[in-house]
């Protein structure tokens, strides 16, 4: 890795022009800990995806029997400690705990994901919009938006969650029949994280419109006859898409954690389906001070911390590569 | 002028909040007494309703509440609250003065944990910058800005509560009982204030006069002290406004893992119960304290920084 870096840097510097997005991969490869945080990442990621295959018949002659639990098979070894058998140890239920914390950071990572980019559609399309029209609209639309940061939002979650849910189960189970009950707490979650999370992308994203604006290309644009709406998105969204990404990377990991506050307060994910938040408020529920369950919250809470932590290194790592203004030499 | 026209606003904005809390709680199926334990004869039933006005069109229900009519009932406007649905023997204005304080406590003592740490924290790293003081301190504040508090919070139980029993592991009895929900919700806030200081200083550390204090001779402390920080801190001021939010919202997970009798817990099972009034009450409460916190770092910020102008 070393290598390539420095090999790249003789490049630049016997005068080979490297376009703005090869300047900022050289710049994010040369540092580690982004790097490895992105490897970390890409490696759960698989981890998460590939295990429920590991329960096939197929796989269960191969693999080590610890590692073919299924996250939702009741056993009759409550609370056993972490061993050969399970690895993770088990919960009230004889549940394996590997298997639910890899069930659980599945659904953490896909309300993250899903929710970061519901707030990536609003908060682009509000601040391009402000940026673009500016005046009179962006006033307004910015002033929204400061209002809108000054309240509780989490708060506005709670209320919106916890009030639609009924009336929308309703409806959908009416719709799609009564299994799909479950999915509407998800897509409220989605919904309702995805819609607080945007404020600062239409911040961040008004503020570079703004400057894209008065640059020459868009009068040349505009001359040549091209349609506003043309403008926006064929020449200043894309040069403002480097900040939007690590503005994205940086959301990811504050939905997981709104996520895991509203499983943990029993307003998120509801049980059979489990998120890391929801089983660590499993552990917290389970704390005494006779037995000591402690694998319980060590090592759902670790996952979530090591995700959350990679996720903040790399969005920081994106950020030095691509945000111009952030540039540290 | 520009605070008058900020106060000012703050009106209409509560009437807005409080609008929607109304009219999302009463959209929501279901209502505050589905839960009572014997069902009610319908008759009963309806003289509930009627005696709190749900039997109402929701429009109407909101004007009662905030307290147009009938004549002698006051309501929001005059500051009342009502009567709380589902602890019918209090009004909402007893459970906030009673809950108020308990979350205010907690946050206060959060915020001054959070200060008297992170400030000390950043500038120590800062001054001591790139040696192994200034790693270790990095090192340190990114593992507590990453581990949420519904981490912390099982952890530090299961540490100094239940295995070395130094201090009570839940309930808002004497000052001990405090110390783990404190450090459990200012930890992370410590950190990013820490960031935000070291930050801060290395700034402020290349500019003009810290060359011009130096060059009249200054000792470094006095340096770093009587001039560096008086602007470092700049940062972290503002950063308090929206600090003391977080302290507000991630009170809730904290008052739900010490079990503390906060507004958070009333809010979250107010919402279960479709405590209409309790839920609305708390959401305006909570508002309003977001506001006016927001005003007056404003405030401060002016008078920290005089190159400071709001229009």
């Amino acid at each position: 890795m070393s290598k390539t870096g420095v090999q790249n840097t003789a490049q630049t510097g016997a005068g080979r022009v490297l376009s703005p997005n090869q300047r900022a991969w050289v710049q994010f490869r040369r540092n580690p800990v982004a790097a490895a945080s992105a490897i970390f990442l890409m490696v759960v990621l698989a981890l998460v995806l590939v295990w429920p295959l590991f329960g096939s018949p197929a796989f269960m002659r191969l693999l080590p029997k610890a590692m073919t639990w299924s996250p939702n098979a009741l056993s009759d070894s409550q609370f056993s400690s972490p061993g050969a058998e399970h690895w993770f140890g088990t919960d009230v239920h004889g549940r394996d705990l590997l298997s639910r914390v890899l069930y659980g950071a599945r659904i953490s990572l896909l309300v993250g994901a899903v929710g970061a980019v519901v707030s990536l559609v609003i908060g682009v399309l509000w601040g391009a919009i402000a940026g673009y029209v500016g005046g009179t609209w962006d006033n307004a639309m910015m002033r929204i938006v400061d209002v809108l940061y000054s309240l509780p939002s989490i708060v506005f979650v709670i209320v919106l969650i916890s009030t639609l849910e009924v009336y929308f189960k309703d409806w959908v189970s009416r719709l799609f029949g009564p299994a799909s009950g479950g999915a509407v707490r998800m897509l409220l979650l989605f919904a309702g994280l995805g819609a607080v999370s945007w404020l600062t992308m239409a911040r961040i994203v008004r503020g570079q419109v703004l400057s894209m604006r008065a640059r020459a290309f868009v009068d040349a644009g505009r001359a040549l006859g091209a349609s506003h709406a043309r403008i926006l998105l064929k020449h200043v969204l894309p040069n403002v898409s480097g900040v939007v990404i690590v503005y994205l990377t940086l959301t990811v990991p504050s939905v997981i954690l709104y996520e895991s506050f509203l499983s943990f307060l029993g307003l998120g994910i509801q049980p059979p389906q489990a998120s890391l938040g929801y089983l660590i408020a499993d552990g917290a529920a389970n704390l005494n001070a006779i037995r000591v369950y402690w694998w319980l919250i060590v090592f759902p809470g670790t996952a979530l911390a090591a995700t959350l932590l990679a996720l903040n290194f790399l969005g920081d790592g994106l950020r030095d590569a691509l945000d111009p203004r952030e540039s540290r030499g | 002028m520009y605070f008058l026209k900020r106060v000012a606003l703050m009106i209409p904005l509560m009437l807005v909040i409080s609008f929607f809390a109304f009219g999302l709680l009463h959209l929501a199926p279901g209502g505050p007494f589905d839960k009572e334990r014997a069902p009610a004869s319908p008759e009963i039933d309806r003289a509930l309703k009627a005696k709190y006005f749900l039997d109402e069109p929701v429009w109407k229900q909101y004007l009662i509440y905030l307290g147009f009519f009938p004549r002698k009932t006051p309501g929001l406007l005059q500051g009342d609250f009502g009567p709380s649905l589902k602890y019918r023997d209090h009004t909402v204005n007893d459970i906030i003065s009673q809950a108020l304080p308990v979350s205010m406590t907690l946050g206060v003592l959060a915020f001054c944990f959070a200060l008297g740490v992170g400030i000390p924290a950043g500038f120590y790293t800062a001054a001591r910058k790139g040696r192994w003081q200034d790693f270790a301190g990095g090192f340190l504040v990114l593992l507590v800005i990453c581990v949420p508090a519904l981490i912390v919070g099982p952890i530090l139980v299961l540490i100094f509560g239940i295995e070395f029993r130094w201090f009570p592991v839940a309930l808002w009895e004497s000052p001990l009982h405090a110390v783990l929900p404190t450090v459990t919700l200012g930890l992370y806030f410590a950190g990013r204030i820490a960031r935000l200081m070291r930050e801060g200083m290395l700034t402020t550390l290349h500019a003009e006069f810290i060359t011009t204090a130096r060059a009249k001779g200054l000792s470094e402390t006095a340096v770093l002290i009587r001039h560096a920080f008086r602007l470092a801190v700049l940062p972290v001021v503002s950063y308090s406004g929206p600090l003391l939010a977080d302290l507000l919202t991630g009170s809730f997970v904290v008052e739900s893992i010490f079990q503390l009798p906060g507004i958070g817990v009333f809010l979250v099972n107010g919402l279960f119960n479709r405590d209409y009034t309790m839920v609305v009450g708390l959401v305006v409460v909570y508002s309003f304290l977001l506001l006016v916190l927001n005003l007056i770092v404003d405030l401060a910020y002016l008078l920290l920084d005089p190159r400071i102008k709001y229009e």
